[in-house]
């Protein structure tokens, strides 16, 4: 017997609304906590109490959501840079290793150190943000040249360059600046500190123990910088243009092996800028695992934002909830478990937007 | 319904066909008969709704309503299989072979014997039994990629034969072929209905239409205008306005004019394909200002090197002259500064990008000027307006100018691309097949904005399989063979005999 009923999905020929990819995303998230919480309840849990624990984790307190604000701080800087480079079609998953190369060069200005220690704040910090891009940006550079000219593929090379960056930066703080022999460098001298809410304390009593600091700022200015270039900038018309179809580009007349290289080094300068956000803004110093995971999250965040610098905010505080209240729950894999289903979810939701989904009663049969 | 198999009425009977896609009544109510051992005709523009009355006919589409019989038995299909059960092969415009394998090896692609020995010797003796029946000849063992175009097409007759189809369904034969290949083909079709086969022919071109076939159906917008009536007394003007539902003017309007200062100078240019064979060997010609200079030649013999070389897209050694400007071996920017519009052969993948919207499609050329460049912004509004211009100027048929091209005809799209490229007021353009697949009334819009063109004195090189359309709009025409210019006329002095042999190879002359 066949069903009475037939699901068929037809192309869609008109436009899209506007509000529909939103609505799908939105609508993948809520999915993914009820499957989530499903299993939750099959593991004999009680998924309302797992989830209001879980809300009061990260958003209970202003202490708890400044935490993840923290979080989400490299995640948004990394993401709008992975923003760019996917709208070319270009996969760099590298960010991870020019994060810890842009805070390797970042603290070499108090490390070796660049600048006398008593100059003023200001000096200290630019000069830390203009390393920590220069370190992200050659770190791109180096995919970026073998892309371009040699046609290697930039997923391979990012992936393996991130290993070489994790290294690299032990070595330093194994060997040359390590703390006594600790695998961490000397807390950083205060004068290269990013400043923080909480450094204002005691003018208001309020951002007291708020971690929050300036590093989410450069977030912002990151996420409206990428946003003019993709959506104002001739730049962001050509990395559209070869992102969708590389033959018309070159037809076009647009210079696809310049851009390659400039898309990968501004990419890999936000990622650079991250890692000296967080060893400035949270760490004061350089240590190992500096990076929970933060370039390859801002590869997630990336797609979930639909390659929107604007969206990426409010994903990356998503994931940043998740990071925060990971920490607070038993088995942690439950975010992870939240994370997956979501990116699965949000990118199988895409089809909704090129399909429509029709249910039809199923007519008699011609025989 | 107690007709044997061969005093059924009809082969094929289809009645009441509807089928909707989305916004478009894809066939409404048609009607479609096939006689047995007759050659019957489906014409009509793009997106009239040929294809998708096929497809229901081969079981891709199942229709919403309506009835086909087959040899007077109703049936219904549910896949491509059971149509093919039911002896429907169809030969489709693009070859689906693989290049590598044997005639012998492709034709039995899919098929559940041999099983597991391939014992090729025997099978290629049962395939020279089946040419010899159909007059369809090619060696068996050769390698696809070593056939022509046209032999090739062969063996996916070949292949619907072997698997018993007795209504063959040709979905536009003769685009791909010469002038002699499409006489053959003519003739293998006779061949065929005499035994006893059927066919059904998709064609855009009225002539062959007029030469072939037996009866005719015509589609316009989803409906049949004309059900299976003798195209024999029709004159082709009949035809052209049963299709688009208007008159179509076929005399070319082409005022004579003295050509000007040379504006291309090519000379002694050579370069390699893909494989890094030699593809061009030392072509050099010229053209003139008001000049449309025509390359005829089958695919594949070195026209896409050549164009792509004069465009910057490729490599290649020699001199390649804009008005006394080298732009040989030069990124395609400078070849565009000195005023070069590029009308390419492949519009999807090269000359639009299919995913952006109308108004970043036309702003492809000129974006890095102003006014649509407004220091390091593009100016958007201003953008949308010079879209609106074209789109209204050049009647692109879209819902508006965000929408993305990929949902555009193929008609529309050329019209976007001729858009683009003449509103920049070129010096020099280069076409490669700009009507190709495109239906009359698009055509004329193309070949009327060429002319245009020409009279404003640009120069124009125009690389044509349709030889009519070739020999109607150049001045001076030439032949390449084998990367080589075999041959340059004046069109007045020639004719398509002598071009079609030329073509083949088996004429030379040079001037």
């Amino acid at each position: 017997m066949k069903s009475p009923i037939k699901i068929t999905a037809e192309r869609r020929m008109e436009e899209i609304p506007k509000w529909l990819p939103l609505a799908t995303s939105l609508g993948a998230i809520v999915i993914s906590f009820t499957i989530s919480g499903i299993i939750l309840a099959f593991s004999g849990s009680n998924p309302i109490r797992v989830f209001r624990f879980f809300f009061n984790a990260a958003f209970g307190s202003w202490g708890a959501f400044s935490d993840i604000l923290v979080k989400a701080t490299p995640l948004i800087i990394i993401g709008v840079g992975c923003c760019l480079a996917f709208k070319m079609k270009i996969i760099s998953i590298g960010a991870e290793g020019q994060f810890y190369m842009g805070a390797f060069f970042a603290s070499l200005v108090v490390l070796v150190p660049l600048v006398p220690l008593d100059s003023p704040k200001i000096l200290v910090l630019s000069l830390m943000a203009l390393m920590g891009i220069i370190g992200g940006a050659l770190y791109g550079l180096i995919p970026g040249l073998l892309k371009a000219y040699f046609n290697v593929n930039e997923i391979i090379t990012t992936l393996m360059l991130n290993y070489v960056a994790v290294y690299w930066n032990n070595y330093w703080i194994f060997g040359k600046y390590s703390d006594a022999g600790f695998q961490m460098t000397p807390t950083f001298d205060k004068v290269a500190w990013l400043p923080r809410l909480a450094d204002m304390a005691k003018e208001i009593p309020f951002f007291s123990g708020i971690t929050l600091h300036l590093g989410v700022v450069f977030g912002l200015f990151a996420a409206v910088l990428i946003w003019a270039i993709l959506k104002h900038s001739r730049w962001g018309y050509e990395i559209a243009l070869t992102g969708d179809n590389p033959r018309a580009a070159k037809y076009a007349g647009i210079n696809i092996k310049g851009n390659i290289i400039l898309v990968m080094v501004v990419s890999g300068a936000l990622a650079g800028l991250a890692g000296m956000s967080e060893v400035t803004g949270v760490v004061h110093r350089l240590q190992e695992r500096i990076s929970s995971n933060y370039g390859f999250s801002s590869v997630i965040v990336a797609w979930l934002a639909k390659l929107n610098p604007f969206a990426v905010i409010p994903v990356a505080v998503l994931f940043g909830a998740l990071i925060v209240a990971g920490r607070e729950i038993q088995p942690s894999g439950l975010s992870f478990l939240i994370q997956g289903t979501t990116l699965f979810l949000v990118i199988s939701s895409d089809v909704l937007l090129r399909y429509k989904i029709r249910i039809t009663r199923r007519k008699e049969e011609i025989v | 319904m107690t007709h044997t198999i061969d005093d059924a009425p009809f082969a094929v009977e289809m009645r009441d066909i509807v089928l909707r896609f989305p916004g478009v009544l894809a066939n409404d109510h048609v009607n479609f008969t096939l006689k047995r051992g007759e050659i019957h005709a489906l014409l009509g523009e793009n997106g009239a709704g040929k294809s998708t009355l096929m497809n229901v006919l081969s079981g891709l589409y199942r229709p919403e309503s309506g009835v086909i019989k087959i040899r007077g038995k109703t049936v219904q299909f549910n896949s491509p299989r059971n149509a093919i059960a039911y002896g429907i092969g169809m030969v489709h415009q693009h070859f689906m072979l693989v290049p590598t394998l044997s005639v012998t090896e492709n034709i039995l692609l899919g098929l559940n014997a041999p099983r597991f020995f391939m014992k090729l010797a025997k099978y290629d003796r049962k395939i020279l039994a089946l040419q010899k029946a159909f007059g369809l000849k090619v060696n068996p063992s050769a390698k696809i990629w070593q056939l022509s175009v046209g032999e090739q097409q062969r063996v996916e007759i070949l292949k619907t034969l072997y698997r018993g189809a007795e209504i063959l369904i040709l979905d536009e034969p003769t685009a791909v072929l010469a002038p002699q290949e499409i006489e053959e083909l003519m003739g293998t079709m006779r061949t065929l209905t005499d035994q006893g086969k059927s066919i059904i022919f998709i064609s855009h071109k009225l002539n062959e239409v007029k030469t072939v076939a037996d009866r005719l159906t015509v589609l316009r917008k989803g409906k049949a205008t004309a059900e299976g009536i003798d195209p024999k007394n029709l004159s082709r003007g009949d035809l052209a306005e049963l299709m688009v539902g208007r008159e179509v003017i076929f005399q070319i309007n082409k005022e004579a004019q003295q050509p000007g200062e040379v504006v291309l100078d090519v000379n002694d240019l050579s370069t390699t394909n893909n494989r890094g064979m030699q593809a061009v060997n030392s072509v050099s010609f010229s053209i003139h200002q008001g000049e449309i200079f025509g390359i005829a030649g089958i695919a594949g013999n070195g026209q896409s090197e050549l164009v792509e070389a004069i465009t910057g897209l490729r490599e290649s050694t020699g001199s390649i002259r804009i008005n006394g400007v080298e732009i040989g071996n030069c990124p395609p920017r400078r070849s565009i500064n000195c005023g070069l519009a590029h009308i390419p052969e492949d519009r999807m993948g090269v000359g639009t990008a299919p995913n952006l919207s109308v108004t970043n499609n036309v702003i492809m050329k000129n974006y890095a000027q102003p006014p649509i460049r407004k220091g390091w912004r593009i100016n958007y509004p201003e953008a949308q307006n010079h879209a609106k211009g074209l789109k209204a100027a050049y009647d692109i048929q879209a819902p508006s100018v965000e929408t993305q091209v990929r949902k555009l005809s193929g008609g529309n799209l050329q019209k976007l691309i001729l858009a683009r490229e003449i509103s920049g007021e070129p010096q020099l353009i280069v076409a490669m097949q700009p009507t190709r697949g495109l239906d009359v009334g698009a055509i004329e819009v193309i070949q009327k904005l060429l002319l245009e063109q020409r009279r404003k004195g640009a120069a124009i090189l125009l690389l044509s399989e349709e030889l009519d359309e070739l020999l109607e709009l150049s001045d001076r025409i030439a032949v390449i063979f084998d990367g080589e210019l075999v041959g340059k006329m004046d069109s007045k002095d020639t004719d398509i005999n002598t071009i079609g042999m030329m073509m083949t190879g088996s004429l030379r002359s040079e001037s």
